[in-house]
């Protein structure tokens, strides 16, 4: 994450933020042809299936995850693809990871042993997830004991209702606020799209998630009813590109939640391409918050490397 | 290229969709085709090549039609119409149906066979024409079998003359061939010398579908071959899609022939931005506006039209999306643009765009990487002015002009500012300002917050030199159908009075005037022209009307707009006024119709009664004769909206002299139209009596305005008038004729009866949904809705 200069926020601009357009149909309509008016085919689409493996942010968030279970999972970031499939395609001196770790507080000091020397992050999803309605002091408190725990990236949730309530001032102190509370960790900030009732109110909370200085703006928590979507996808990336155009900061970007099949990753990748260019192919500034995503990839890269169908127990269960 | 190495360049690579099936079909045809004539595929004497732009690879001969080949197909056409009508709506209905399917089943083929001969994006023939195509066979299978309830009274015309070009070969013919056999018309249709292949592999799928032989028949070839079929004496219909010039060639050549004509010809459509769009949204509007099948899209958005306030913020945004077009081989299914339909095309693309640039436009080209070939990059001429001949002339490739505006007044005076008018888009999140804008742009079909969407449902046609006549929805079949009782009718005869020296004159003179502008006019000419009764006698004069009180009764009409805006409830209350103020003095009306005709009292009473009746019926419609809602596969609305045509001449029937009047101006009035009306030049007077029942019964001056005197004289007059909408033509065959040619130059609506005498007292022949539709221009818009 070096490279990219954090974004710092900014003052909130209330005309900006009422100011969001985003027409439903017309979204939808260029949403719908990302896939048909792109296609990546063979050594091509290996490689875009390994870059969306190197963007993953390997999930876990159950309440019946163990230390045990964590682990397992910290193995599977380490070596996400199996190594014989790698050096088949060329890549195994590439050392391949997924973007991240993402677990609950509980679970931070394990992973990061797990992932010790591994240079693979853990991202820690806060405050009060998913809902985001504990006590505001204690999603604070939270922030810090999990930058304390190790956590270099934190996933914050808004309080959906400063958006539905039109409170865009309160929406953006408590962002400021949380900020603060991550220092030098990463923060992401969930907006929790599948709740906020209109494409024009994910536009709303997407700057002022920026204006309160979020590094990151991601769609769900992946508790919601309705998680990622193209279209909501469409909707926060641009207003990330009119952000940066204005600020010069640039900002990631990550959908979680409904992505879990290799084409789904590949039209993901192509339209960060084609709206807001190739450095936005990087985990630094782009990531999928996913848990069954890599099973699929690693199954279609089986199929590139030996022509056969795989199946999903010839994979190292993460 | 290794995987490692993409992994960093992050590159997208070759996606190539195979030729392999298509090139088989080819060859088992050992790359030769003939026509398809009566059923069977047959040997023409000349060939032409066929190839590929993408690469200029041969991909075929394809015969070069003569007139013979022409006139076999026109007769088998002609002997299979009359059993292909009696087939019956659910009988020809299995026929589309079966078509439909079988498209669907080889559409893949149709696709990459599509863009191997056209050029077009693999994606645009397989995810847009190929399914539009499908879609259309379906809805028209659906129309057949609803015909006799939807269109009672009504029959196929017989024999369409059908010519298409080569931006969209396949859907071009389906626009064409569904609606025409759906209706029971048999049709002889000749695809675009670029690109016949589809159609041919189309005329396979009617063997496989056991379409009756001479139903469908597909001739190939070029100009030529096309005029033989517009020109051919068994015609009874032309339907032509393609340039504005032969569009003129064809309405010349066609003229007085009797045969029915719709014409789909050229654009220079507006795509309006105002400051309230969501820009990006519109952006990507841009994209399938005008780099949609590389620009050549008769309705494409070619003109940007951007309010000022963020006129910079557009152009900065679209300049960054130009960038990422990929222009390529067109069977990759990563790209954007494929080829230039032939390097004619691009030389006449790349002319228009160096005149743009020497006459001052910005040229902005992305650094795309554009092949070696008949290829051109998305363009982009900002700064051009309102005179220059980009903003003015279609260009017909990937190629935008913009421009700026004030205020909404200004988007739409700078969005009419064309001699075409097919298309326009509307980007606004005001629905306010979206419903302002569209009923006021000239244009057939309006897209709100989108552009470039079709479908069988909907009517596409245009306004002015765009055309006349509509493709899809129910508005389109009235295209391919006549009345029924039109065969019934004799022929005009022209019974001048001789003046027999006898004088039977008023005791004190009464001097009718022309009536313009909402005034009493003496003519410009200062002549007067003498009227005869039946019997010879002199009963009185009316003044000679000549080009320049033509021109005074334009002006007139053209300022009366306040009439157009009127509500139907108004007009109606004005028609209802008119009526009543008519059968107060029917008595006298009557009498002057019988001084004029020699017609007996009951029967000069009987036609006044029926001109009140008449006139009471148009005030009912005046509030009644709704648009549609269309069903299209969409969320949102599209709006079949009747609109006024706008300013229509009349010429008026000699038979029955007050009552054909008013079975003319009445559907004109009521539809909020307003007439120059040149009464019956035998029996005027009914006419000058008339203006004075107008200035009677509130009807605004200008709307409606009568010039006196010779008809031919003065109908060439109205056709040839560049500001006149429309012109309708009750008399002579040589009167229709000449109308129908006046009004090629620009390309006017024409409305004759052919040299055929109505029974206007008859209500199936002189009023009605017929009358209505011709006053009458259909709008579509279409309106995508959901927050």
């Amino acid at each position: 994450m070096s490279t990219i200069k954090r974004n710092p926020g900014m003052e909130l601009d209330l005309d900006w933020v009422l100011g969001q357009k985003a027409n439903r149909s017309a979204i939808e309509r260029r949403a719908a042809t990302i896939g048909t008016r792109r296609s990546v085919k063979k050594e091509w689409q290996a490689a875009w299936l390994l870059k969306a493996v190197s963007c993953i942010d390997l999930t876990t968030l159950s309440g019946d995850d163990t230390r045990a279970r964590v682990r397992r999972l910290c193995a599977k970031a380490r070596q996400p693809v199996r190594q014989d499939i790698l050096e088949a395609l060329g890549m195994g001196d590439v050392r391949l990871t997924t973007g991240a770790i993402c677990v609950y507080h509980e679970m931070i000091e394990t992973a990061v042993e797990a992932l010790d020397g591994s240079g693979i992050p853990v991202a820690a999803v806060s405050t009060g997830f998913p809902a985001g309605l504990s006590p505001f002091h204690l999603r604070i408190r939270e922030i810090e004991e999990s930058v304390k725990a190790g956590a270099k990236e934190i996933d914050i949730v808004i309080s959906r209702r400063h958006v539905l309530e039109g409170n865009w001032q309160a929406l953006y102190d408590e962002t400021c606020e949380m900020r603060a509370a991550c220092g030098d960790a990463h923060m992401k900030a969930i907006l929790a799209t599948g709740e906020l009732g209109s494409l024009r109110n994910v536009a709303r909370a997407s700057m002022v998630a920026m204006m309160g200085g979020a590094d990151f703006i991601k769609t769900s928590t992946g508790k919601e009813s309705v998680n990622a979507t193209l279209p909501v996808s469409l909707v926060m990336i641009r207003s990330l590109r009119d952000y940066g155009d204005k600020t010069g900061y640039q900002i990631g970007y990550k959908p979680a939640g409904g992505v879990s099949k290799a084409k789904d990753s590949l039209n993901y990748l192509m339209l960060m391409n084609e709206e807001l260019g190739r450095e936005w192919l990087e985990p630094e500034l782009f990531r999928f918050g996913a848990s069954s995503l890599l099973g699929d990839i690693e199954r279609q890269l089986e199929h590139f490397v030996t022509g056969r169908y795989s199946a999903s127990f010839r994979h190292a269960m993460g | 290229m290794t995987v490692k190495e993409i992994f960093e360049t992050m590159e997208y690579g070759p996606a190539p969709e195979s030729a392999n099936e298509a090139n088989k079909w080819l060859d088992t045809h050992a790359r030769k085709f003939g026509h398809f004539i009566n059923g069977e595929f047959v040997e023409g004497a000349a060939h032409f090549q066929t190839k590929n732009p993408a690469d200029g690879e041969f991909l075929a001969e394809i015969t070069d039609g003569s007139a013979e080949d022409v006139d076999a197909a026109v007769k088998a056409a002609r002997k299979a119409q009359a059993g292909w009508a009696k087939l019956g709506g659910h009988g020809r209905a299995k026929y589309l149906y079966a078509i439909a399917r079988l498209i669907n089943k080889h559409a893949r083929l149709f696709s990459v066979l599509e863009t191997l001969d056209n050029g077009k994006s693999i994606r645009e023939s397989r995810d847009i024409d190929i399914p539009l195509v499908i879609r259309h066979f379906y809805h028209h299978a659906g129309w057949a079998q609803l015909m006799d309830d939807e269109l009672p009274g009504y029959e196929a015309l017989g024999v369409a003359g059908q010519v298409i070009p080569w931006n969209f070969p396949l859907l071009m013919l389906a626009w064409k061939i569904a609606p025409a056999i759906a209706m029971g018309n048999t049709v002889v249709l000749k695809p675009a010398e670029f690109t016949s292949l589809t159609a041919l592999l189309f005329a396979e799928i009617c063997v496989e579908a056991s379409l009756p032989k001479g139903v469908v028949n597909i001739v190939t070839g070029m100009g030529a071959t096309g005029a033989a079929i517009t020109e051919h004496s068994d015609i009874d219909k032309v339907a032509f899609t393609g340039s504005t010039e032969v569009g003129r060639i064809i309405r010349n050549a066609t003229a007085g022939s009797g045969k029915k004509l719709t014409l789909e010809l050229g654009g220079k459509s507006p795509f309006i931005v105002f400051d309230d769009a969501d820009i990006d949204s519109a952006i990507e509007g841009v994209v399938d506006a005008i780099w949609f099948n590389q620009g050549q899209v008769c309705c494409a958005g070619s003109r940007l039209l951007m309010q000022e306030s963020i006129a910079d913020e557009m152009l900065a945004k679209l300049k960054v999306r130009m960038a990422k077009l990929r222009v390529g081989n067109p069977l990759d299914k990563c790209v954007d643009m494929g080829a230039i339909v032939d390097d004619t095309q691009l030389n006449t693309i790349r002319s228009l765009v160096a005149k743009a640039v020497s006459e001052g436009a910005t040229l902005i080209q992305p650094e795309t990487s554009v092949p070696n070939g008949c290829y051109y990059p998305p363009t982009l001429l900002a700064n051009v002015d309102t005179a220059a001949s980009a903003m003015q002339e279609e260009i017909f490739g990937p190629v935008l002009v913009s421009t700026t505006f004030r205020t909404p007044a200004e988007a739409i005076a700078l969005a009419n500012n064309t001699k075409y008018g097919l298309a326009a888009s509307i980007w606004t999140e005001n629905i306010n300002l979206a419903y302002e804008i569209a009923p006021k742009v000239k244009a057939g079909v309006v897209w709100i917050n989108c552009t470039n969407q079709f479908d069988a449902a909907a009517g596409f046609g245009g306004y002015r030199e765009s055309g006349f006549g509509r493709e899809g929805g129910k508005e389109g079949l009235f295209e391919y159908v006549k009345p029924t009782f039109l065969k019934g009718l004799k022929p005009f005869v022209n019974k001048h009075p001789l003046a027999s020296g006898e004088v039977a004159m008023e005791t004190i003179d009464r001097t009718p005037k022309m009536y313009v502008g909402g005034k009493q006019a003496r003519p410009d000419s200062g002549y007067a022209t003498p009227v005869l009764s039946s019997k010879g006698a002199l009963i009185g004069h009316v003044g000679t009307g000549s080009r320049k009180d033509i021109r005074n009764a334009v002006e007139a009409a053209a300022g009366a707009s306040g009439w157009s805006g009127a509500s139907g409830h108004n007009r109606a209350q004005v028609l209802y006024f008119i009526a009543e103020n008519l059968s107060a003095r029917a008595g006298e009306f009557a009498d002057r119709i019988s001084l004029m005709t020699g017609a007996s009292k009951g029967k000069a009473s009987a036609e006044v009664d029926a001109s009140v009746a008449r006139l009471f019926s148009y005030a009912a419609w005046a509030d009644k004769f709704d648009g549609a809602v269309h069903s299209v596969p969409m969320r949102g609305v599209a709006m079949a909206m009747h609109e006024p045509v706008g300013l229509i001449g009349i010429i008026c029937p000699d038979e029955a002299p007050l009552l054909g009047m008013i079975s003319l101006i009445g559907p004109a009035m009521a539809m909020g139209n307003r007439c120059v009306v040149v009464p019956s030049e035998n029996h005027p007077l009914s006419a000058t009596d008339f203006y004075q029942v107008l200035d009677t019964s509130d009807m605004p001056g200008g709307a409606v305005n009568i010039v006196t005197g010779s008809q031919d004289e003065l109908a060439k007059t109205l056709a040839g008038h560049y500001a006149i909408d429309s012109v309708w033509h009750f008399g002579s065959e040589a009167g229709a004729k000449l109308v129908e040619a006046a009004s090629a130059d620009n390309l006017k609506r024409t409305w004759t009866s052919n040299g055929l005498d109505r029974d206007w007292y008859d209500n199936k022949q002189g009023e009605g949904r017929e009358f209505l539709r011709h006053a009458t221009e259909v709008k579509n818009i279409w309106t995508p809705y959901g927050e």
